[in-house]
């Protein structure tokens, strides 16, 4: 299998002056085509700043990092805001969306940095991608006037719409109740099933059992890295709850 | 991103905070308004000043007596006398470089017409005191040097007079008037002049022939002032010498005897307009100040700003923008904030002017560099300062 990203030897350390924080001490991961990744581990154990590295957003203190090829230990930060706005989809707990802006325009946020892309493609590719996510019918809604689930909904759909090569979510459901959760699933699980290359974090077990991968870090290293045997398919977990009629309102 | 996707950023996040926006835009615009009010409101002023000395005539002379004249004490040798017809004599034989001569005799006196009574001064000229004093007649006529001859009892009137004894509208030009009793007719009546420079009435005067208010009104011979005017304003300085030797032989003084004062429109209008210039530049730098410190209002909101968005900027910055995107966002923003606040507050300013100018009958001249260099401040302000400032705490 193609490795879309891989990480060798990576060390982060926080200098904080008096002392120094290692968060990470060694990891060798690689993530492949079509993966759907679930990392776990205690609070501090390294978790987001090995999403954080893996996504251009910070560089390790030693290591490599490959991205489709792309040697990104030792880009500078233009290049690696290019290698962001092409080949990374992010989605953060706190869904991190442009407050008094429409749906249609956050997801809009990336190709506004793609200069390849004109304004109509723009809007077809936002369109889409918000289709993907069910919320096709509500393009120009404000973010303040969409529901938890929902926000997170658009912020999936701003992290698709640069066709990238893997999306990277940081506890995606950690602001979110139980059913809703399985909803964002869902969607990540049909993202997957159409090919998309997926890691997220989280500390749920039941929503690391329905990815197809977990990986376990502990005080800056990788501990655990096995496949799911049988992933719980999210849909159905939604089909056996109770319905409730205000969950997404 | 090109520049249409990054005006359109700007513009949204403006619209977005829309009152903060305003607020902001707000200090630029009050400077710049001011600015330009004052400016223009002090240029005006400054102009309708040297207007209303042209309008005086800018070649005028005036002789008046000597140092009694200067607070009522006597500071001088005891040699100085009224002036005399004699001298207005010797200059008008002697002189060579006045297109006229006229002594002045000035009265206070009661008009009376009907049951209207008003009290104005009366002067008593020659008839070329028009023409000195760049006087226009607005109905009837002037009267004539040998209705001066025979001492006529023939008056022009001015529109304050007119207004008082006969009402707004009226013409009074062949009716009779008292003037202190005596009975004279209303020949002309004189083009409206406006305040002077004092601030006095130039429309309150009566003008009848000199040796009519001097037999009829005064009884006595005395020459107030006398008035002359120069063939040209380059002139007007070698013709005051020329009237000062005159009067020195006439009158058998030396130059330190103070036994007259000459002054020319030309010495008054520099020292008036080097006071208006004075106050032009006060003004301008009042304006100047508030400019700075809504300047400095800007940046501060900016500030807050900027720290409030670093979310945003966070953001931005994870779905691939570079900081160069950031910096010109930023950027951007200050320069559609200054350069909207610039044009609003040039349009105040512009409205105030006008305003305050029909407010006070005076002509409110804007020029376009107050407009520019308001304008061109506030820009530097809003996108060097502040667009450079908020674009290093990015970065
Ligand atoms: N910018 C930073 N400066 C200094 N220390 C940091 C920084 N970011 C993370 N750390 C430290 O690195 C360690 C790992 O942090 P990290 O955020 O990766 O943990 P995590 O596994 O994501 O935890 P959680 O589950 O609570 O989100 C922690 O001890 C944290 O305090
Ligand atoms: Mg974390």
């Amino acid at each position: 299998m193609q490795a879309v990203i891989s990480a060798k030897n990576i060390i982060k350390t926080f200098d904080l002056g008096e002392v120094k924080v290692h968060a990470l001490r060694g990891v060798d991961l690689e993530i492949y085509e079509g993966d759907f990744v679930a990392i776990m581990g205690h609070s501090g154990s390294g978790k987001s700043t090995f999403m954080n590295i893996i996504g251009c957003l910070d560089v390790p203190t030693s290591g490599e990092v490959y991205i489709d090829d792309n040697d990104v230990a030792n880009y500078d930060r233009d290049n690696l805001a290019t290698i962001r706005n092409k080949k990374i989809g992010f989605v953060f707990q706190s869904y991190n969306l442009l407050s008094r802006t429409t749906a249609l325009e956050n997801v809009e946020l990336p190709l506004i940095y793609n200069p390849n892309i004109s304004a109509g493609k723009r809007e077809e590719l936002s369109k889409k991608a918000l289709e993907k996510v069910g919320l096709a019918d509500r393009l120009l809604h404000l973010t303040n006037q969409l529901s938890g689930g929902q926000q997170q909904r658009v912020a999936i759909a701003r992290a698709l719409v640069n066709e990238p090569l893997v999306i990277l979510a940081d506890e995606p459901t950690g602001n979110l109740d139980t059913r809703t959760s399985y909803e964002i699933m869902d969607i990540f699980q049909e993202l997957n099933d159409a090919g998309k290359t997926i890691v997220i974090v989280t500390h749920e077990g039941d929503i690391a059992k329905m990815c197809k991968r977990n990986i376990v870090f502990k005080d800056g290293k990788v501990i655990k890295d096995f496949m799911v045997e049988n992933p719980i398919n999210a849909k159905e977990e939604l089909a056996k709850m109770p319905k409730q009629e205000d969950a997404l309102a | 991103m090109n520049t249409y996707n990054l005006l359109k950023i700007s513009l949204k996040a403006l619209r977005k905070n829309i009152f903060r926006t305003f607020l902001t835009m707000l200090g630029i615009i009050i400077g710049v308004a001011s600015v330009i009010a004052m400016l223009s409101i002090g240029q005006g002023s400054k102009d309708s000043i040297e207007s209303s000395i042209s309008e005086l005539g800018s070649n005028l002379i005036m002789v008046f007596p000597g140092a009694q004249q200067t607070g009522g004490v006597n500071l001088g040798s005891g040699t100085s006398r009224e002036l005399e017809i004699g001298d207005v004599e010797a200059i008008e034989e002697n002189s060579t470089l006045l297109v006229g001569v006229t002594p002045v005799a000035m009265a206070k006196a009661q008009l009376i017409s009907g049951s209207a009574n008003w009290s104005s001064s009366v002067y008593g000229a020659y008839a070329n005191y028009f023409d000195i004093k760049a006087l226009g007649i607005k109905s009837g006529r002037r009267f004539s040097q040998s209705e001066v001859t025979r001492a006529a009892k023939v008056c022009l009137i001015g529109t304050t007079v007119v207004e008082e004894l006969f009402g707004e509208y009226s013409d009074p030009v062949g009716q009779s008037i008292r003037i202190n009793k005596v009975p004279f007719e209303i020949i002309g009546v004189l083009e409206e002049k406006g305040a002077g420079m004092r601030g006095d009435d130039q429309d309150d005067v009566v003008i009848a022939p000199f040796s009519t208010v001097q037999r009829r009104l005064l009884g006595s011979t005395k020459v107030q002032q006398i008035f002359a005017s120069a063939k040209s304003e380059e002139v007007s300085e070698a013709a005051t010498e020329e009237i000062e030797a005159i009067l020195m032989k006439e009158m058998r003084v030396g130059p330190n005897d103070e036994a007259f004062n000459i002054r020319t429109m030309s010495e008054i209008s520099n020292m008036l307009s080097s006071t208006s210039d004075t106050m032009v530049t006060l003004l301008a730098g009042v304006a100047g100040i508030s400019l700075i410190v809504g300047g400095i209002g800007i940046m501060n909101i900016m500030f807050v700003t900027v720290t409030e968005r670093t979310r945003e900027i966070g953001l931005r910055m994870a779905v691939g923008a570079k900081s160069k995107n950031i910096l010109l966002q930023f950027l951007t923003e200050a320069v559609v904030i200054s350069i909207t606040g610039g044009i609003i507050g040039a349009l105040l300013g512009i409205g105030v002017s006008i305003g305050f100018g029909n407010l006070m009958g005076w002509p409110v001249t804007i020029t376009p560099f107050s407009i520019i260099l308001a304008f061109g401040f506030s820009t530097v302000i809003g996108v060097f300062l502040d667009g450079t400032q908020r674009g290093r705490r990015q970065t």
